[in-house]
């Protein structure tokens, strides 16, 4: 192989590594992706959409806080607008058919699967992702907590596992109810929320590790709870006698 | 997917003339569903008419004591609406028995009666379907059934309806209210979706280019002892396989009135309306309940691989009951 190659299979090697590992929750802050797409200074949105589109159309998305204009068609889903056109690739496709959690991502503060939603019709809206949670190296407290719980081992499902369980702790504040909420008119709050009820909150996004008992840990932890200590560290202590 | 024109309507009326005029045209709202189907091919509209930044949101008080809860309110914003939750509890808890939060954020009221059934032939452009394209034949009838219906069902499909909030809206009597080409009507619940038959490419009896405006929650005092109970192969986020929702008003030990219907073994939601004949005015008893499910599951012709569901469904209906009886709550 020549070595014009190595080096550029390398540079995209480590790019797509910085990604990963952020998408893991670790502290490695992967580099700012530009997207030769976006225009700094994007039109505002809500052009006219009352006349048929047809073929590729501009569109403006939000995301995390950035605003971002791609030619796309009507058929383009927000999730392979965020990882196709707009380099936004810690927004995970498993299943692409709203089976699995790994696309999920927040829009308007709510959480939604990105693959079940056509782009074009999350104009105007809100929309956070993976890669917006962290300010600067500082991490969100609930990806903080994924690490220090053990929430994940190979990564892939983890940042929807995030942004979903971000908005499990918003709708536990705002009262929302589960399919196990004994009391309907009156839910748990944070502290009370129990396991069943973190599982059930949370079974809309799956983990082929099985990692779910470091995922609700880390979500007791973000709740205020003391989460039982990892399995791992158990282990540690025994050894260490 | 197969490419497609877009465009926002401005209105219900608006949507309703794109939708009637334009060759191969479907609504979206939460696309939840739809977009699912798109990317299997099995449908490919020509046009998408969006119908999810119009009115028709609201959950509404209305005189006669019941609620209005418009279209295009997501199934999220009507299981915690504060009076759904304390005086229809069944609708609330069938909606989060069904999908994942994901889901129900972005779904519609509207949408959740339209969704079509999850059958894995009717899913699978690879086989023949009569509900996909009909006279090509049903390969479930002699294939894999075990998820299939065991009520109702034609020599043309065994598909079943795969909606919980739909099972909760038949018990409730809810009405479906629909706009037109030529105005609005309501339709009763119960009407509202078919049986296969001869037809099973058509679910329901709207009429080509009808837009569902709002579902109306009929005054109903003893739903707040209204029960959902769902039966499927994991603990959450999958399609029952048998589902029970019920309400009941027992009045000094003997029933009043009840309300009774199944999910996950018919075409449409099944309400038992024989089982509640033969309930009413009997004593609540363990016995009386088990002779009721028996009524429901009279006339069931289970499949290769589904017959578990008949008696599934009798144990369900006879501990929904129960429970109900004792005032509901979570199953």
């Amino acid at each position: 192989m020549p070595s014009d190659s190595r080096k550029s299979l390398g540079t995209s090697r480590r790019r797509f590594l910085g990604q990963a590992l952020t998408a893991a929750g670790t502290a490695i802050v992967a580099p700012k992706v530009l997207d030769p797409n976006s225009a700094i200074a994007a039109q505002p949105p809500s052009a006219n959409r009352h006349s048929p589109l047809q073929g590729e159309t501009p569109v403006t998305l939000t995301i995390n806080g950035q605003t971002h204009r791609v030619n796309i068609e009507p058929r383009v889903t927000l999730l392979d607008a965020l990882r196709e056109r707009l380099n936004l690739t810690g927004t995970k496709k498993g299943c692409d058919h709203g089976q699995c959690g790994a696309c999920t991502v927040l829009v308007d503060g709510d959480r939604i699967y990105s693959c079940l939603t056509l782009a074009i019709m999350q104009e105007g809206r809100s929309i956070t992702t993976i890669e917006g949670l962290a300010t600067g190296a500082q991490l969100h407290p609930v990806q903080a907590a994924f690490i220090e719980n053990d929430g994940f081992q190979c990564g892939y499902c983890t940042p929807g596992q995030i942004c979903a369980a971000i908005a499990l702790l918003d709708e536990v504040k705002r009262g929302c109810a589960s399919a196990v909420t004994v009391d309907l008119p009156q839910p748990p709050e944070s502290q009370t929320l129990s396991e069943a009820e973190i599982k059930e909150r949370l079974s809309g996004n799956l983990c082929r590790c099985s990692a779910y008992n470091g995922i609700v840990a880390a979500i007791q932890q973000a709740l205020g709870q003391t989460p039982p200590s990892p399995a791992a560290m158990i282990l540690v202590q025994e050894v260490a006698g | 997917m197969k490419n497609f024109a877009y465009v926002q309507a401005i209105s219900a009326a608006d949507a309703v003339r794109k939708v009637q005029t334009t060759q191969n045209a479907q609504f979206i709202a939460g696309g939840t569903n739809l977009v699912d189907r798109l990317k299997v091919f099995l449908d490919t509209p020509a046009q998408v008419v969006d119908i999810s930044h119009l009115e028709g949101k609201a959950i509404e008080s209305i005189p006669n004591g019941g609620i209005r809860i418009g279209a295009l309110a997501t199934n999220t914003a009507v299981a915690d609406h504060p009076r759904i939750r304390q005086d229809y509890p069944l609708l609330s808890r069938a909606i989060l028995a069904g999908a994942s939060q994901q889901i129900r954020n972005i779904a519609t009221v509207g949408g959740n009666l339209l969704q079509r059934t999850r059958c894995p032939y009717y899913y699978d452009t690879a086989f023949a379907c009569n509900k996909r394209q009909p006279g090509t034949g049903c390969p479930a009838i002699q294939g894999i059934n075990r998820m299939h219906a065991i009520l109702g069902a034609s020599d043309r499909c065994i598909a079943v309806h795969p909606s919980d909030m739909c099972v909760a809206l038949a018990a409730l009597n809810a009405i479906v209210e629909v706009e037109g080409a030529s105005g609005k009507r309501q339709i009763p619940f119960n009407d509202f979706h078919r049986l296969p038959e001869n037809t099973p490419d058509r679910d329901t009896n709207l009429q080509p280019g009808e837009l569902i405006t709002a579902v109306i929650l009929p005054p109903l005092p003893f739903a707040k002892t209204g029960v959902y109970l769902k039966l499927r192969d994991r603990a959450s986020y999958t399609f029952a396989l048998v589902s029970v929702a019920t309400a009941i008003d027992v009045r000094a030990n003997r029933i009043h009135a009840v309300r009774l219907a199944l999910g996950g073994v018919a075409h449409k939601p099944w309400r038992s309306l024989q089982a509640e004949a033969f309930l009413n005015g009997k004593l609540a008893t363990p016995e009386t309940f088990q002779q009721a499910a028996a009524i429901a599951l009279q006339g069931a012709k289970p499949l290769t691989h589904n017959a578990f569901k008949v008696d599934m469904a009798k144990q369900a209906i006879q501990r929904a009951l129960t429970i109900s009886a004792q005032g509901g709550g979570v199953v």
